[in-house]
């Protein structure tokens, strides 16, 4: 506990206006269960879920709604009893705003509990084994954002070793205070999920982290770390701050490896949120069902936090917030920098969705050209060099694009703000990404389509060649010689 | 923090405010007369080429890049220049140096400065005849009579080039030093006082005080004047304690001739200009390098131009070469 760790600058970011005061004055408020939950098939990173029941199966709260398809995928739970009453395509929080597959639940009261996952407040007699099992039977993913399957984050392959688990409460965007506000209420809560999951990774250091504007968070969860071990470390409120590359590297100076994951410096890094589902899974056997979600933003009368069913549209978090101010407002989920529009408000809140803000359409201002003033590069997290790669997505060259790292751009938008001709980097940066990575599947289809091409090929040419050779057995005159004299011999044989 | 390429220019044309007030106590009003030719020729050739490159006009016309042009050329150019003159090197970096290369952001070279060598080069008369700063001469002409001069040409009755002309201080140290004259027999002339030359010395903190406000608003930032001047103070220190009668003093390179305006205004230049960080402490340094070669051993009294256009070739090499550290693969 007493372990004082030295923090290291990361480069460049932002000082952000916070706009965390407005949302953070009321306590977390549970929203009550919708009539209807929209629940999208992929609420995380990797392949969508398989449906495992059928429309017009009644299912009990808990229980399983759809299995993980393969190794980075994760089921999901009915976050309430009711009817299955369609599994279809709806509108569904994406970045593109194309409706994706949904089970749509009709709840009612019975409220019986599906029992799979069961309770174990002594979870500490659980084996590495059987608590990943738990957290992934329970459908935990990263509640950070990008929704990473979680045990899969946990699991240290042959080898490897991790030392340190971090706990990331850097909650840098701008408006979203989910996690100050569980860390204030819940505490204890994600301490004790710090702890599973430092035991599920073998971890021997846990440290967790948060800005140093959340003063009432970081009392409370100094209180609950007493005596556990776990340190707790302030850092710059300072965007983006809790980038989970910046954080690392605030924290332990330690840079993960471009490409590479935080574990192949022996480093776990997971939101705080996270580990309080993991509390809930493990010690009270509650899948992952609901989660807190922030209503900010200058479209709403009082922004403040909810705790929600996933599958509740967002239309009813923006009613519980008393009403909306603007003229043409629109709904992002996500912060201000890294957020996406929602298409709607019929969206249902999914397992990745932090936070909805609702405000007016940003003013876009039409992009001049670049003048090279490296507002960009001064700003830039990775050190990377906008204005160089800029130049060289407009040039769509690859070689010069992934010398220049395009692939360690975060994409956390800071050369976006600074621009001062307007131009929208982070959106030239995703697009090159794109066209590499759709040049590179193609070159790969192609590469084994040749393959494939050329196995067939000397396949007919073997066969070819095993006709010809028999063929050739069958004309040599020794062999047609001994086959007659057999068939002589035979015939004499059988005359005798 | 946030800022719009409009509010740069206009923020840079505000931090020349004190050079214009010495400019123009010293040799009159013909950096006013240039400056307005200028500006009006640099506008018109922004829109003409705009339109006939298909390109939107108004919203680029406004951005204040071909003003800013405009203006650091008539800074460079002798007070009583010939209206021509002034167009002729304002179209040629407009078109040529800027358009040509696809306009705002994509030119290699500063177009105020290629404008400069194109006018060196072709009509050197027109560019050396420079007046003496107001404290040497008797002959203070008003603004109607410059501008008569500027627009036909012609000096009143009774004044001839020869007579109302000096050499610029850089010129007069250059030209003792090419004669085998000392340089402490060449600055006993009251062209001089003890910094450098009489007058002249009082642009060089004029610009300075510009240029430290364009770092205080994160203009520019301060690796390339630093390297600049660094570099110009250790070459001539080195060479003035080795022969202080045949190389000029550090003092009289930093205040002399255009030293301060370009590490400020000239060479931050940032389409032109390295962008990394190391590449900008070695761009800065080739130019202050540069200056300090040409100025005490080439053919020009002094080399501003020359250096930064020399060293804006090298930028796009810089940049590739010397790229910050990204974290290792």
């Amino acid at each position: 506990m007493a372990a004082t760790i030295t923090l290291h600058r990361m480069h460049g970011g932002l000082q952000l206006e916070a706009y965390k005061a407005q949302s953070t004055r009321l306590p977390i408020m549970a929203l009550p269960r919708p009539a209807e939950l929209i629940l999208p098939l992929r609420q995380h990173a990797g392949h969508a879920s398989l449906p495992c029941v059928r429309v017009g199966d009644h299912v009990d709260r808990y229980q399983p709604l759809a299995h993980s398809a393969g190794v980075v995928s994760a089921p999901l739970h009915a976050p309430a009893s009711g009817t299955v009453v369609a599994i279809e395509n709806r509108a569904w929080p994406h970045p593109s705003g194309q409706p994706g597959p949904c089970i749509v639940l009709a709840t009612d009261d019975s409220d019986l509990n599906h029992r799979t996952l069961l309770p174990h407040p002594d979870w500490k007699s659980l084996t590495q084994a059987v608590l990943l099992e738990r957290i992934r039977s329970a459908g935990i993913v990263g509640l950070g954002g990008a929704g990473f399957p979680t045990d899969v984050k946990l699991t240290v392959s042959e080898g490897n070793t991790v030392h340190t688990l971090v706990l990331n409460g850097a909650e840098c965007e701008p408006y979203i205070s989910c996690d100050d506000m569980l860390m204030r209420e819940r505490a204890e809560r994600v301490i004790t999920g710090g702890l599973i999951m430092m035991r599920a990774l073998g971890a021997e250091r846990c440290i967790l982290a948060l800005e140093e504007d959340k003063q009432e968070a970081h009392a409370a969860v100094a209180r609950a770390a007493i005596g556990t071990g776990i340190t707790i470390v302030q850092v710059p409120a300072r965007y983006p701050q809790g980038g989970e590359r910046q954080l690392i590297y605030a924290l332990t100076g330690h840079e993960v490896p471009s490409g590479g994951l935080p574990l192949d410096i022996g480093i776990v890094c997971q939101n705080v949120g996270t580990a309080a589902a993991v509390a809930d899974a493990i010690v009270d056997g509650r899948p992952l069902v609901s989660r807190i979600v922030t209503v900010a933003g200058p479209g709403v009368v009082q922004p403040r936090n909810f705790d929600v069913l996933f599958g509740t549209p967002v239309q009813h978090l923006i009613e519980a917030c008393d009403g909306l101010r603007g003229q043409g407002l629109t709904l992002t989920m996500g912060g201000p920098m890294m957020g996406f529009q929602l298409s709607g408000a019929e969206v249902p809140v999914v397992k990745t969705m932090n936070c909805v803000l609702v405000r007016e359409p940003e003013q876009m201002e039409d992009a001049q050209a670049c003048i090279r003033c490296t507002e960009c590069a001064s700003v830039c997290p990775e050190n990377l060099l906008p204005q160089q790669l800029h130049w060289y997505a407009l040039a769509r060259d690859e070689e010069l694009l992934r010398e220049h790292r395009l692939f360690d751009c975060i994409e956390c938008g800071c050369c976006d703000v600074v621009c001062p001709s307007h131009i929208p980097l982070v959106s030239e940066f995703r697009w090159a990404k794109g066209e590499i990575r759709f040049r590179e599947s193609e070159q790969r289809k192609a590469t084994i389509a040749r393959r494939r091409f050329e196995a067939r090929q000397a396949r007919l040419d073997a066969e070819k060649r095993e006709r010809e050779e028999r063929l050739k057995r069958k004309q040599d005159p020794a062999a047609i010689d001994a086959a007659l004299a057999r068939i002589k011999s035979k015939a004499a044989g059988s005359d005798s | 923090m946030t800022h719009s390429v409009r509010g740069i220019m206009m923020q840079v044309l505000v931090a020349l405010v004190p050079a214009f007030g010495i400019w123009t106590w010293l040799f009159g009003w013909g950096l006013l007369v240039n400056i307005v030719i200028g500006c009006a020729a640099a506008l018109v050739t922004e829109a003409l080429m705009l339109k006939a490159r298909g390109r939107p006009v108004r919203e680029p016309l406004s951005d204040g890049s071909a003003v800013v042009t405009a203006v650091l050329l008539a800074f460079a150019l002798p007070p009583l220049a010939p209206w021509w003159l002034v167009v002729i090197g304002v179209v040629f970096a407009i078109v040529v140096a800027k358009h040509l290369y696809g306009g705002i952001g994509f030119n290699p070279f500063n177009p105020a400065m290629v404008g400069y060598v194109v006018l060196l080069i072709s009509f050197p008369v027109e560019m050396t005849r420079w007046l003496p700063p107001m404290m040497l001469s008797d002959w203070h002409p008003t603004f109607l009579e410059t501008l008569h001069i500027v627009l036909t040409g012609t000096l009143p009755p009774g004044t001839a080039w020869d007579a109302i002309t000096a050499a610029t201080p850089l010129d007069a140290v250059r030209t003792a030093v090419h004669s085998g004259i000392p340089i402490s027999e060449a600055r006993a002339s009251p062209l001089f006082n003890a910094a450098g030359g009489a007058g002249w010395v009082w642009l060089a903190p004029a610009f300075l005080l510009g240029g430290l406000w364009l770092l205080a608003r994160d203009i520019i930032q301060w690796t390339i004047p630093v390297a600049v001047l660094g570099s110009i103070t250790v070459l001539s220190a080195v060479a003035w304690g080795i022969d202080p009668e045949r190389f000029a003093s550090p003092v009289f390179h930093l205040l002399g001739g255009a030293t301060v305006y370009c590490a400020f205004f000239i060479a931050t230049d940032p389409v032109s200009a390295a962008t990394t960080p190391r590449g900008r402490v070695v761009y800065g340094i080739g130019i202050g390098v540069l200056v300090w070669v040409i100025r005490t051993f080439g053919g020009y009294p002094d080399a501003v131009a020359f250096a930064v256009l020399l060293m804006n070739m090298s930028a796009p090499a810089l940049d590739y070469f010397l790229r910050p550290r990204v974290s290792k693969r």
